[in-house]
């Protein structure tokens, strides 16, 4: 409502040299056409047409679509139900793990101002930026024993993720005041409770945040995956790296863009139902 | 009431006390546990591991020197897949800033269509990355659809094949990569925009200061923190690459698009564990050099909040 103030000069302005605008909107629709409508466009045309037509990826319109045949096929070749399944199984632990272990971890590492807090507050975000150790990491859980097993993958994630986790959670923590934890302090509530009645519901704006980059990562990840799970559990961006390995010495594109547009579609279809959350949410993180 | 409350904590935690029950060290260790185990042991796995002879091959494992190093210094592999390493992240870095840049200027009015157009840009931020670059591999064949697209609009028969030159194609990947984020950094731009005060921009334009006056001298500067971060996401992102260039090019042609992490997936694959975990050690001293500067800044950042 009140960003409608400001911008009223602009919009008088901008009322006079109205060829402009409608050249302005001209080449939004035009650059959004080209640079999104191309691909995606071809995609779609591809995944509705055989393997004939299909050989060469063209624009051109199926002559006969197939689009739910396509999709029939991939889904039961490419083991979807079971690549969907196991991409869940494994996201859920690892985020929920991840904003409970982080924000606790967090609460304690904003709050405290010791020297020692300093030094492990530096280890714990190390991993923002530094990498993980992806050959080692198969080593070690083979000493483990977790090997290609999905706790192994969900503690993998959790390794790698937590360091973002605290390091949004804790700059926000730093926020909230103490006042508000000293009112149920007095009242004789133990830290525990104090972390989950008060401080949890306030950290709700920052963990929509984390919890978004983290589906966004975890759910697309096929890199460390490929190293912790692959050949042994499905997950979809697993299951599209075998069904494209094989279809591109085949030549099936039907298949491969077909495979694509029904693994996007749970991303995309949330995205579009909690667009409005999801913008604020990243924005929200990223400038504050 | 607040103050009244806030007296005493200050001196409870002067005093060292009050502040260390209230909130205990114990709560870190669930965390602190699982970033040990799985993050700060295989990192220090990789400096023993990368002077060993570890392989699939047998089950012993020697300690080997830096047999590793010299031979992947010695055949070359190290320093290329470094040099593609850098070159494809600054690429990136640049591309999917000015991309992401030029789209929020382009889409910052809050119209209908604007709106709209920023939610479709989105959507290849939350694609598989895997998947961007199957897209692009049959988009770039040189019978494909670009090509189709630049033969219709020049009338000649253009088929340059994007994706086989040894030179060019690390742009081309660089491109697509830029391609698949750029909907995420022109959310942070439009962010950025919005906080800019519109008294300044007001007062520049009573001045007779022009659109790009305004935006080289004013508005830029003012995006500072967006740049940094965006620099900072997008520098990360390529260093650690993988999906995109596996997908469209799997490091070829000629290894000119193997990045450190294609390398790594690769010689894994053959067995040749040492080799992986000497260029997974050389990926983390690379990003730990480069990202120094960029932790001082997050560091910094927090400060300020």
């Amino acid at each position: 409502m009140t960003a409608h103030t400001p911008t009223k000069p602009s919009v008088a302005t901008r009322r006079r040299i109205k060829p402009g605008r409608v050249a302005h909107q001209l080449a939004v629709v035009a650059i959004t056409a080209l640079l999104l409508g191309v691909p995606f466009w071809l995609v779609v045309v591809t995944a509705g047409k055989n393997q004939a037509e299909a050989l060469n990826p063209n624009l051109a319109l199926p002559s006969q679509w197939q689009l739910l045949e396509n999709f029939a096929t991939v889904f039961s070749e490419g083991r979807m139900l079971a690549g969907f399944f196991g991409s869940l199984l494994i996201m859920v632990p690892s985020v929920v793990g991840v904003l409970i272990l982080g924000s606790l971890a967090a609460w304690v590492l904003a709050r405290r101002a010791e020297r020692w807090m300093a030094v492990l507050y530096t280890l714990a975000i190390s991993g923002v930026v530094l990498p993980p150790a992806v050959v080692t990491i198969v080593l070690l859980l083979r000493q483990l024993g977790l090997a290609g097993t999905v706790p192994g993958m969900v503690g993998v994630y959790m390794g790698m993720y937590l360091s973002t986790a605290i390091f949004l959670i804790t700059g926000f923590v730093r926020t909230i005041p103490v006042e508000l934890e000293e009112a149920a302090r007095v009242d004789g509530a133990k830290p525990l409770r104090i972390f989950f009645t008060i401080i949890l519901p306030l950290l709700v704006p920052v963990l929509a945040t984390t919890t978004i980059m983290l589906c966004l990562y975890i759910w697309n990840d096929v890199f460390y995956a490929l190293f912790v799970i692959g050949g042994r559990v499905d997950t979809l961006p697993l299951n599209l790296f075998q069904v494209a390995s094989a279809g591109l010495y085949l030549n099936n594109w039907h298949l491969i863009f077909a495979f694509i547009i029904l693994m996007s579609l749970p991303l995309l279809v949330t995205f579009i139902v909690a667009q409005r959350r999801i913008v604020s949410g990243i924005t929200g993180g990223a400038v504050k | 009431m607040s103050t009244l409350f806030a007296e005493p904590t200050r001196a409870g935690q002067a005093a060292g006390h009050g502040r260390r029950t209230d909130h205990p060290a114990v709560f870190l260790v669930p965390a602190l546990a699982v970033l040990v185990v799985f993050f700060f042991v295989p990192t220090l796995f990789n400096f023993v591991y990368s002077f060993t002879d570890w392989s699939g091959f047998k089950s012993d494992i020697n300690f080997a020197g830096f047999d590793n190093f010299s031979s992947l210094l010695g055949n070359g592999s190290l320093l290329n897949a470094l040099k593609v390493t850098l070159i494809y992240a600054t690429l990136v870095a640049v591309f999917q800033n000015l991309f992401g840049l030029m789209l929020a200027l382009l889409l910052e009015r809050d119209t209908w269509l604007n709106r709209t157009a920023r939610v479709l840009f989105f959507i290849p931020v939350i694609m598989s990355a895997l998947a961007v670059g199957y897209i692009f591999r049959a988009i770039l064949k040189p019978d494909g659809s670009l090509n189709g697209i630049l033969s219709f609009i020049t009338g000649l028969d253009v088929s340059i094949a994007w994706l086989g030159s040894t030179t060019w194609t690390i742009l081309v990947a660089a491109l697509v990569h830029s391609w698949k984020w750029m909907g995420l950094s022109m959310l942070i731009y439009l962010a950025g925009l919005k906080t800019i005060s519109e008294d300044v921009l007001e007062a520049a334009r009573i001045d007779g200061s022009s659109w790009w006056q305004t935006f080289v001298q004013i508005r830029f500067p003012l995006l500072a923190p967006a740049v940094t971060f965006n620099v900072a996401t997008a520098l990360l992102g390529s260093m650690n690459g993988f999906d995109v260039v596996q997908a469209l090019t799997e490091g070829g042609p000629g290894g000119t698009t193997e990045l450190l992490n294609i390398f790594i997936f690769r010689t894994f694959g053959q067995g040749l564990f040492a080799q992986a975990t000497t260029m997974s050690l050389i990926l983390f001293l690379t990003v730990t050099l480069i990202a120094f500067p960029v932790v001082r800044y997050l560091r910094k950042r927090e400060e300020v909040l």
